[in-house]
């Protein structure tokens, strides 16, 4: 096995033994109150509320973990010096950065993976005994496949966040790394609107600053198709590819990136 | 022979400073060689440099200028790494392991296999002393404990050049003694030791070989034995069977006379007295000779004596550049 697959094996434990997970039991009971509730509450509109909720919660938990251990996965080496007697041993810089990478995306998936199990396990638990009749007027399905393409996309989301909280935090203090990324984020679900910024400017160098920020910032509204999943629109697989791809390039250039710049650190 | 570790004009610079950045040369052009089989004594008070050495060796930082060598390598090869311990100062480890875990995941780093990795963590954990508690979590290890942890996973790849960064700090006098028999022990076993200390009685007692490393500059290096022969201060005669009153007639010419017991006498010479001659007049008399010493200084003496000149020589520097 190679250096960066035992390194990202040590991240998952530590996630584990640092009770990361703990973050599914809040999940759970919040999933459970919240179908117990509208169940109560709405008629026929508690499987697309539970859905959407679900979704939701996946995405800002994920998030959570993304950001506030993902900022921590490489100035917490640094910070507390374990840094030291690990590069003494046979691991390269670049092994160590995407050993840690690895290692929060396994903890994302478990976490993910547990999620969605939850998920439709409650579904599961809504739709038993609804006459099918009802059923058929609901807008998708309650156990609709489609919900994983929203999931998948979620888990990609995830892993561009933990990859940009990385590439600030291989270089830069926790806090600044929170602020940088949280940033980028919230920049990010705004992303789309930079591309149209020639209908309302007209100058030509804000069109190109726009345009530019545009190409390098990510665009995360991208990732969010949980509206069209929950109101049972199409979401043509072609497009879940396209989105992977465009993540799976973006992670690269900023796992590249965090590689360079803590290629040459010094570790004072 | 092939040095195990060479440098030659290490100098490191940082940048210190919030707005205005200038440079801080932590080291200066330091060029050592240290043998293969020596134990090496990398000596100086705090903030000389010891442990920014020991970083640039491991590339934990980067040269302003200069080369370092380990094996034969350039410091920071991956194959070289399978070859090296090291200790860090004041170490820490990932605190939600056990001590069993944190070895065998640097087993693995050290691609070591399952069986052999197991066994191997086994014994030198027994060999540090760490029982029952190698299965509790480092975050429950008081600072001796972690000490022998850091010792340990030094030493899990069968190193051959070993480097320890204060070894004997926070261990208490058994802890020293324990750590003082390894090294002596991997001495024996042929690997080469590079290790920095402020405490100078380890290294009078384990080195073959020292430098004094005084404000990131190279103060002295050699031989433990070669940097005190140069500084005899005097001369030790211990003789018997001596009247007191031919004892006293030396009294113009010693430093001092101490009755021990008896007719037993210590005579203290000074370096410009001629030891040979008086022992003939006391033998004439009656005396026997007991012992004869040169008096040398301690190697705490001559860092003492070089940590003052060159704070001296920087002060002349200073005062010249003012002026």
């Amino acid at each position: 096995m190679h250096a960066a697959s035992f390194v990202a094996l040590a991240t998952f434990r530590e996630s584990v033994r640092d009770r990361v997970f703990y973050n599914l039991v809040l999940f759970a009971v919040l999933l459970v109150a919240a179908s117990l509730l509208i169940g109560q509450l709405t008629a026929g509109q508690d499987v697309k509320i539970i859905k959407d909720l679900s979704l939701a919660a996946t995405s800002l938990f994920g998030l959570c973990i993304a950001i506030f251990v993902g900022i921590g996965l490489v100035s917490k080496e640094v910070d507390r010096r374990s840094v030291y007697p690990l590069l003494a041993k046979p691991v390269r810089r670049s092994e160590l950065i995407v050993g840690k990478y690895l290692g929060l995306l396994l903890t994302l998936l478990v976490n993910v993976a547990v999620m969605t199990a939850a998920i439709y396990l409650v579904l599961f638990y809504l739709a038993r005994g609804v006459p099918p009749n009802i059923q058929q007027a609901w807008d998708a399905p309650a156990l609709d496949p489609a919900l994983l393409k929203a999931i998948a996309l979620i888990y990609l989301e995830l892993a561009t966040v933990t990859a940009v909280a990385l590439f600030f935090s291989s270089y830069s203090s926790p806090l600044l790394s929170a602020i940088f990324t949280l940033g980028i984020y919230v920049i990010g679900q705004f992303n789309a609107d930079l591309k149209q910024f020639d209908r309302i400017v007209s100058a030509p160098a804000a069109v190109a600053l726009a345009k530019g920020l545009y190409y390098l910032l990510p665009d995360f509204a991208r990732f969010d198709v949980k509206l069209a999943v929950v109101h049972g629109q199409p979401v043509p697989v072609a497009y879940v590819a396209a989105t992977a791809a465009y993540a799976l390039l973006y992670i690269a250039a900023l796992v590249c990136g965090a590689a360079a710049l803590f290629a040459r650190r010094d570790f004072k | 022979m092939q040095a195990a570790i060479r440098t030659r004009d290490l100098t490191k610079d940082f940048a210190v400073g919030f707005w205005r950045k200038r440079p801080y040369r932590a080291l200066d052009r330091l060029s050592i060689d240290v043998a293969p089989g020596d134990v090496f004594g990398f000596l100086g008070p705090n903030g000389a440099g010891k442990t920014t050495t020991l970083k640039l060796l491991m590339q934990l930082i980067f040269p302003s200028s200069g080369e370092a060598e380990i094996l034969g390598r350039p410091a920071g090869d991956i194959a070289v790494r399978r070859r090296i311990g090291y200790l860090p100062e004041n170490p820490y480890f990932y605190d939600h392991l056990t001590a069993e875990e944190l070895l065998d995941y640097y087993g693995r780093l050290f691609r070591i296999a399952g069986g052999e990795r197991g066994r191997r963590v086994s014994a030198i954990l027994d060999r540090l002393g760490i029982g029952a508690e190698r299965r509790l979590q480092l975050r429950r290890f008081s600072k001796g404990m972690l000490q022998r942890v850091g010792l340990a996973q030094a030493l899990l790849n069968d190193p051959e050049v070993i480097f320890l960064d204060e070894p004997m700090s926070g261990l208490d006098p058994l802890g020293r003694r324990d750590v003082r028999n390894l090294i002596l022990e991997l001495r024996d076993q042929g690997r080469t030791i590079f290790f920095s200390s402020h405490i100078l009685s380890d290294a009078e007692v384990l080195c073959s070989r020292v430098a004094i490393l005084v404000k990131g500059q190279l103060a002295a290096q050699g031989t433990i034995a070669d940097l005190q022969a140069f500084h005899v201060r005097g001369w030790e005669l211990i003789v018997h069977g001596v009247e007191d009153s031919i004892v006293q007639r030396l009294r113009g010419r010693a430093r001092r006379i101490t009755r021990i017991e008896g007719a037993r006498y210590a005579i203290e010479l000074g370096t410009e007295s001629r030891p040979e001659q008086i022992l003939t007049e006391l033998i004439a008399d009656g005396a026997s000779l007991v012992s004869l010493n040169p008096l040398r200084d301690t190697l705490e003496d001559l860092f003492v004596r070089r940590v003052a000149e060159v704070g001296e020589g920087a002060r002349a520097e200073g005062g010249h550049a003012r002026g």
